[in-house]
């Protein structure tokens, strides 16, 4: 192997890596706050990619569609729960969220999507879309069964992720698709071109750690989320609605995981359960991190794009199971640095 | 004066077993009202099911309107709050973070006022205000517990066993506090095993037994009753360490 080709696969490393940096960090987010390990998060990565790729293309995707349906289920529950105390205000407020956000959205995309649409809109477009199903799936699947534990917590999350990769498959058909480039510059550094794609994925990764970091650190409602994960019922006890927090979470995570796959759509085709695997790679990094730490979760994540790459190059059969295997030793240390304990009851 | 308060015939259980029975009792504004009682008497039940954390059977209503379809964080933002007995601080966040999440409710102009009140009250939280929550003493974490619920500025504080667990003179320090809180305008209702502390700075007091109020009356009358007396103030020493 020489250098160039070292240089290369480091190249290709990051980049991947940057995208599950991001992913991870979306997870550990969720977990801290809601204790749901997000299995959908892959769904959210292909629904964002696909959904660009499909406004590019000036057609409608289904995901719109989705989020206005999944609208109307999510204002039934909430006047459901509500129906005890129905005043005007709550439920106006109920359908400006559920009804009125979705309808809005579905109204711009058939307005706008067209074969001329600019990327930033189809882009804008596709953010819109996932972010509200993001935000509605945690309404429907999660907050009514928000006080249980971790694991009746993650087999709602599996069941959503299925159920998500089915409606991938209706909407977006077994084909695969790519999606335009965000920019066609490319700059030539020695031997080692870079495209303005993965300058993207640098540049939006690095600028999403710090909007996090700066969220989490100086605003209130960050730091009304980092109570949340910290204490629960000190939270409630403060007035901080652990509903609002778990919603503000999954939106979040919507939103990383549709940027990430807008980002590499151009790069790679993606096919409607393509998602699964890039979110496990993200899962990796953040179970190296501990599901807690974000500084750690960034840096297992390069780790694991680097690990991908050079495997690919030397086994590329074998290049998941390595990649995988990853997380043995890190659960076998963890379990023997951390005694085990009990969960916690809320 | 009128009740800020009011709770009638209130029923709490834990699925079959009933902690509290047929309760009824009410705070008025600028009052320091007590409930003393045994461990297990159902005190803490009492006052966890008032703030809305476990489901209540009776009626409540607090300045004048009716809580019961109300969930904790309408009722915080209504001015009730409670300072629970394992108070429930934000362990790896700072002081000064801690404070700032109890104005979570209140405008950002309320909030500078509120710090500065707080630190007033409680000096050493000013000098402890990047330390972590988890690091300080039980002593500066019950403050702190108190300090970030005054930051919402309640029109009623509760608090559960607030010496539970501290030293004798930072007991003293902690119910001189709650004193000083009626002149700043907030009323009390306390929860304490700590029945002699207790007395000396309510105005009123419920005695509570086997989770129903088996006596009722001003601090002093309450005090110089025989029964009270022999039963929770004879032993002193046990309720002051009881866990």
């Amino acid at each position: 192997m020489n250098t160039t080709i070292m240089l290369f696969l480091l190249q290709d490393g990051i980049t991947n890596g940057a995208i599950y940096a991001l992913l991870g960090l979306a997870l550990v987010l969720v977990f801290a706050v809601t204790r749901v390990i997000l299995i959908p998060q892959g769904e959210f990565v292909t629904f964002g990619a696909l959904s660009y790729a499909m406004l590019a293309t000036g057609q409608v995707p289904g995901t719109a569609k989705l989020a206005m349906a999944m609208g109307v289920v999510a204002f039934g529950l909430d006047l459901f729960e509500a129906r005890r105390s129905l005043r005007l205000k709550r439920v106006a407020r109920a359908f400006a969220l559920n009804i009125a956000l979705p309808a809005a959205i579905l109204a711009l995309t058939y307005g706008l999507a067209g074969p001329k649409t600019p990327i930033a809109v189809n882009i804008a477009l596709s953010l819109l879309i996932v972010a509200a199903i993001g935000l509605f799936l945690y309404r429907i699947a999660f907050q009514p069964i928000a006080h249980t534990s971790v694991l009746v917590l993650l087999i709602a999350s599996v069941g959503c992720h299925l159920a998500l990769q089915g409606l991938g498959l209706v909407f977006f058909g077994a084909e695969g698709l790519r999606g335009p480039a965000l920019s066609n510059a490319a700059l030539t550094i020695g031997p080692l071109r870079f495209t303005g794609q993965s300058l993207a994925v640098y540049g939006l990764t690095i600028a999403f750690i710090v909007a996090l970091w700066l969220f989490f650190g100086f605003t209130l409602m960050g730091k009304a989320l980092r109570a949340t994960a910290v204490n629960r019922l000190g939270a409630r006890l403060v007035g901080i609605r652990t509903t609002l927090s778990g919603q503000i979470a999954f939106l979040l995570a919507s939103l990383i995981g549709a940027i990430s796959g807008i980002l590499i759509v151009p790069i790679t085709t993606l096919y409607y359960d393509t998602g699964f695997l890039i979110g496990l790679k993200g899962f990796i990094a953040a179970i190296i991190g501990g599901l807690v730490s974000y500084p750690l979760t960034a840096v297992a994540a390069l780790l694991v794009g680097s690990v991908e790459a050079f495997s690919s190059f030397y086994a590329s059969n074998f290049k998941e199971v390595i990649v995988f295997t990853l997380i043995l030793p890190v659960l076998v240390l963890r379990s023997l640095a951390a005694p085990a304990v009990e969960e916690e009851k809320d | 004066m009128s009740a800020l308060l009011s709770v009638s015939d209130a029923h709490v259980s834990y699925g079959k077993v009933e902690a509290v029975r047929s309760v009824s009792l009410e705070v008025a504004d600028d009052e320091i009202v007590t409930i003393i009682g045994a461990n297990g008497a159902g005190k803490t039940t009492l006052l966890n099911a008032i703030m809305g954390v476990l489901p209540l059977k009776g009626a409540t209503a607090f300045a004048g309107t009716d809580m019961t379809p109300l969930d904790i964080e309408d009722r915080v933002a209504a001015g009730l709050c409670l300072v629970p007995e394992h108070r429930e601080l934000f362990g790896t966040m700072n002081v000064e973070d801690n404070l700032q999440l109890g104005a979570f409710r209140i405008p950002k102009a309320t909030a500078a006022r509120s710090f500065e009140r707080v630190y007033t009250l409680f000096p050493r939280l000013k000098e402890r205000r990047k330390q972590l929550a988890g690091t300080l003493s039980g002593g500066e974490q019950q403050m702190l517990a108190m300090g970030r619920a005054l930051m919402g500025a309640p029109k009623l504080l509760m608090l559960d066993e607030p010496s539970l667990g501290l030293a004798p003179i930072i007991v003293a320090d902690i119910f001189r506090t709650i004193g000083e809180l009626r002149a700043a305008g907030v009323s009390v209702l306390l929860v304490e095993q700590n029945a002699q502390a207790a007395l000396k700075i309510a105005d009123r007091a419920y005695v509570m037994e086997l989770g129903e109020f088996i006596l009722s009356g001003s601090a002093k009358d309450i005090a110089s009753n025989q029964r009270v007396a022999a039963s929770y103030l004879g032993f002193q020493h046990e309720g002051a360490s009881g866990i």
